[in-house]
């Protein structure tokens, strides 16, 4: 096929538009702008996996286009016609062999993505990393800081370049918990203590959602997710101990009842808050609903709940004991 | 007393939203005008006789036609709403609730009451046809799928006026589902109207089964079939082992509901999570069972059409059956978020990424069957070239979402929506309509119009695009799926607004759709050779539309493109077989029971719906009854004297 010098210009600098236009688009959003290791290495991915697929899938599409045109059915059409050809062992082969072989690369790159980004995984830094337990509720979000005592609710702070590790519940339906700029999601699933490992390379503000449906308000659970240098950390640390309220069993109960809220940060939460919402899933598996009458039985109801907790913890492997602490 | 009835009502209607009191005076229109019409040119009984009570293939194949062309419009219409309230930032046209009701419905109509119908209506209109047989291996029981699909279907929309709508998300995941946190009757609808709807399916599925393997012309071995009925094959055989998933997940959701048991809820050692392992099980292999006959209906155009034959049959066969094989064990890469561990993870990654390869390789046969043949571009070819590229991008996307680690970013974002949308609109929408256009002229004797087919194809086609390619790059700027509005301050607002030209273009498509059937119906000339095409499988060999035995003779075929060879034979001047002398056809009678038994399954599950024994009781009873009355039915057939089928084709065949 012969083009007129003209289009061919044309063509090069409308693709060098679009090719600028999309690029410039994309750096921009979100998941191709990552500031932490894991979404790093999960945009590599991305952008790995893309150009395997566009190895293939561009070629296919400009085979389509030629076909299409060189066999149309116009009189006066010179291109070969043969109505019984079915069958070539040959082609047949090399098409069943390119995408066997382009999968299998791609099958090889995944696994291996697979276990290095594994998120319960802790990543590898010479800080120690901080942990943050999180609880989706109906419909917002609450963040308990165990080593500081600190709680805050639909937003997050913490030092950037240390890594963090979120242990996931919820004492509602089952959400997930996203900061894209930082690495992909994960379910907060009630009875269970699930772990994230998530890093900021740098100081910043990113925006976190709950990406899993869950009801009426669930799409007013975005938060921010505020990384800082360390000092600003402490100091925010010390200026919620000393100017937030404590958190209260009943003002958890308050705050766990359907609903949306603004920003809240608190001095201190009731010790043992997200084991007892864990718990009281897990628990439930030796027995039914629990009797708040009786102080005998929801003391014999915790001690259950407690080894139930360790069977679960169990269960859930090698990776705890590897944590860092 | 007056109170009493006026609280009753206010709760037992869906009240407060002036778009449904709209659509409330819009339903009883309709209604009001179907009945008068019906009377005034007295055709009840026809009706009766020629429609509701048919068991003839063709005339329930239509029947599932027109009922699924009705509920793409009611899933259009979801849709459309919801690209309205998403067009901008913080819009305040729907309820984050009712915006919650309408994804819902759309995902379940679109899925189960649009696509899922539309495909047994072509089964049900071609695989006969094309098998040279004169009816399904079970008739009655074909009547039977229909009228509960229909009643089902009607059971779930109802809760548009009554009651409420479901507003848990297409899959209802628990405990969002469950009465804790969805006390109403909107969960319970859902649940009904499939399990109605569901068991026809599943009688479909082994219907189909049976026919294809046991009632082929003579001569018809089984890689002589056309590649439709396999494709037929494969979904069929997923059906038979998918559906009865669904029907127990979803009947343990509603002992959760009714009994109070404790399968899935939070408490009570419930675990939510078995049911999104569950319904995922069944739920994978659904989207397979509705694109692999759209494979085989793309199969028998570009042959037809590229007058070629298939480029690898083997291949192909072999391709459609790994693929409903592997489609059973990829489910758990929904939710590869669950955190299940980089094992499990790394296994349904890779057993995902393997369906890429034998349908890439369909690709590559489709494109090698157009590969030095004459290809012609009327509506069917049309749609499939539409089909070819976006299929191709759709799955290359589905491949980015297989590779786990990456999933966590792209799972719940509209990256995943444009996905499955480009799949499901590209692949399987595309494919009916290819498939619709193409057997029209079997079904009805005419062609629809191609000028307006034009326009309606390039409105679809480019409104798809318009619509969902900006939506894969929201997602990868962080917007979650089933959000209601946003701020202004995400950014998202232009891409949005793209978004919703998108759609509407689409629907403007659906309209000129409309007027091309309408148009049609009015000044297209009627088809008198039967084979408008120049087509090359059995369907083509009788007139259009068949008489209600199909073939007067049963035909032989011991080639593939049975008809197509015939015709070369012809043209060489080889005189056709002699035909054997006609004999009295075997017939299944007309029955009004599937019909009655099924508005009694319908009459029970309303009464499940709102508890109301007094309506279930009756309802189960009346199903009880049918099944009765059916058992001591003998006289279930007949025979067309042979005086009758010479007088029959010669009246169709005589113009010829």
């Amino acid at each position: 096929m012969k083009m007129p010098t003209k289009w061919k210009r044309l063509t090069a600098l409308a693709t060098m538009v679009l090719t600028t236009a999309l690029l410039s688009g994309c750096s921009n959003m979100m998941v191709l702008d990552p500031k932490g290791p894991i979404g790093a290495q999960q945009r590599d991915l991305i952008l790995i996996s893309s150009i395997l697929c566009a190895v293939i899938l561009v070629p296919v599409l400009i085979m389509t286009f030629v076909i299409a045109w060189r066999y149309r059915d116009k009189p006066g059409n010179k291109s070969k016609y043969t109505p019984k050809w079915e069958h070539s062992t040959k082609l047949e082969t090399i098409w069943w062999g390119i995408p066997i072989v382009i999968i299998g690369i791609l099958a090889v790159i995944t696994v291996r993505y697979t276990y290095a980004t594994e998120p319960s995984k802790p990543l590898e830094s010479a800080n120690e990393t901080m942990v943050i337990q999180v609880t989706s509720l109906d419909w917002k979000w609450l963040f308990q800081y165990p080593e500081q005592d600190i709680a805050t609710v639909n937003y997050l702070q913490f030092p950037a370049n240390v890594p963090i590790r979120f242990e996931l519940t919820s004492d509602a339906p089952m959400n997930s918990f996203w900061i894209p700029q930082l690495g992909g999601q994960m379910y907060t699933m009630s009875g269970m203590a699930m772990k994230l490992h998530l890093q900021a390379d740098e100081p910043g503000s990113f925006f976190g959602s709950g990406a899993n449906f869950t009801g009426r308000e669930f799409g007013k659970m975005n938060f921010e997710a505020k990384a800082t240098t360390q000092e600003e950390f402490d100091a925010w640390v010390k200026q919620i101990k000393s100017e937030s309220p404590a958190l209260t069993l009943e003002g958890y109960s308050k705050l766990a009842e359907q609903g949306v809220t603004h920003e809240q940060s608190f001095s201190s939460f009731p010790e043992g808050l997200f084991n007892k919402i864990v718990n009281k899933y897990a628990s439930s598996h030796q027995h039914g609903a629990k009797t708040e009458a009786s102080t005998d039985k929801q003391e014999k109801s915790e001690k259950d709940a407690e080894a139930a907790d360790s069977t679960a913890d169990g269960q859930e492997g090698h990776d705890a004991n590897h944590a860092g602490h | 007393m007056f109170e009493k009835i006026k609280e009753f009502a206010s709760e037992f209607f869906v009240t407060g939203d002036p778009l449904i009191y709209g659509a409330d005076v819009g339903i009883a229109l309709t209604l009001i005008s179907i009945v008068v019409v019906l009377t005034y040119f007295k055709r009840w009984g026809w009706l009766w006789r020629e429609w509701l009570t048919s068991v003839d293939h063709k005339k329930i194949g239509i029947m599932y036609i027109i009922a699924s062309l009705l509920m793409l419009f009611r899933g259009g219409v979801d849709a459309l709403l919801m690209r309205t309230q998403l067009a901008m930032p913080d819009m305040q046209f729907l309820e984050p609730e009712h915006y919650n009701q309408i994804f819902t419905t759309h995902g379940v109509i679109m899925i189960l009451f649009m696509a899922m119908p539309l495909m047994f209506g072509l089964f049900n209109i071609v695989i006969p046809l094309q098998i040279g047989a004169r009816d399904v291996a079970y008739p009655f029981l074909n009547s039977l799928s229909f009228w509960l699909f229909f009643w089902g279907a009607m059971l779930f929309n109802m809760s548009f006026v009554i009651g409420g709508s479901p507003n848990a998300g297409w899959l209802a995941y628990p405990p969002l589902s469950e009465l804790s946190h969805s006390p109403g009757v909107g969960q319970d609808f859902y649940i009904w109207g499939i399990q109605i709807s569901g068991i026809g399916s599943l009688m479909t599925g082994i219907n189909f089964i049976v026919t294809i393997l046991k009632m082929r012309a003579p001569g018809m071995k089984l890689m002589k079939m056309p590649m439709f009925t396999w494709s037929t094959l494969s979904s069929c055989i997923t059906i038979i082992f998918a559906f009865p998933i669904l029907t127990v997940t979803l009947a343990l959701l509603f002992l959760d509901r009714y009994l109070g048991a404790h399968f899935f809820t939070l408490d009570g050692g419930g675990n939510p999570m078995m049911y999104i392992n569950l319904i995922w099980m069944w739920g994978h292999p659904e989207v397979y069972i509705v694109v692999l006959p759209a494979f085989g209906i793309f199969s028998e155009i570009v042959s037809t059409f590229s007058r070629k034959k298939l480029f690898g049959y083997k291949s192909m066969v072999f391709a459609l059956m790994s693929i409903s094989f592997f489609s059973f064990f990829t489910w758990a890469h929904h939710f590869f978020t669950m955190g299940s561990g980089a094992n499990v993870n790394a296994f349904f990654a890779i057993t995902t990424m393997i369906i890429a390869i034998p349908t890439g390789v369909k690709v590559f046969n489709w494109l090698f069957t157009m590969f030095r043949g004459r290809i012609s571009y009327k509506s069917p070819m049309l749609w499939t070239m539409g089909f070819i590229p976006c299929f191709v991008v759709g799955g290359m996307t589905g491949v980015l979402l297989s590779v786990a680690p990456a999933d966590f970013q792209f799972h719940n974002s509209y990256f995943l929506i444009a996905h499955f949308h480009q799949v499901l609109i590209g692949g399987v929408a595309f494919g009916y309509f290819a498939g619709l256009y193409y057997w029209w002229p079997k079904m009805f004797g005419f062609k629809l119009n191609e000028k307006l087919g034009k326009w309606a194809f390039w409105l679809w086609n480019i409104g798809f695009y318009v619509c969902f390619m900006p939506q894969y790059f929201l997602g990868l700027d962080g917007m979650t799926r089933r959000v209601s509005s946003y701020g202004w301050d995400m950014g998202w607002g232009p891409l949005n607004l793209v978004s919703t030209i998108g759609g509407f273009l689409m629907g403007i498509g659906f309209l000129f759709q409309v007027w091309q059937i309408a148009h049609s119906i009015k000044f297209m000339e009627r088809d008198t050779t039967g084979d408008p095409w120049n087509g090359r499988t059995l369907e083509w060999s009788i007139p259009s539309p068949a008489p209600v035995y199909n073939f007067a003779t049963l035909p032989q075929a011991t080639e593939q493109d049975a008809w197509w060879e015939e015709k070369q034979r012809r043209e060489q001047g080889q005189k056709p077989a002699a035909q054997p002398p006609l004999e009295p056809i075997h017939m299944p009678r007309n029955s009004g029971i599937p019909f009655i038994k099924s508005f009694c399954w319908f009459v029970a599950g309303f009464g499940f719906v709102f508890d109301w024994l007094w309506i279930a009781i009756p309802g189960l009873a009346g199903v009880a009854i049918c099944m009765l009355i059916r058992s001591f039915t003998y006289n279930t057939d007949y025979y067309i004297p042979v005086d009758e089928i010479k007088r029959t084709e010669a009246a169709l065949r005589g113009s010829v």
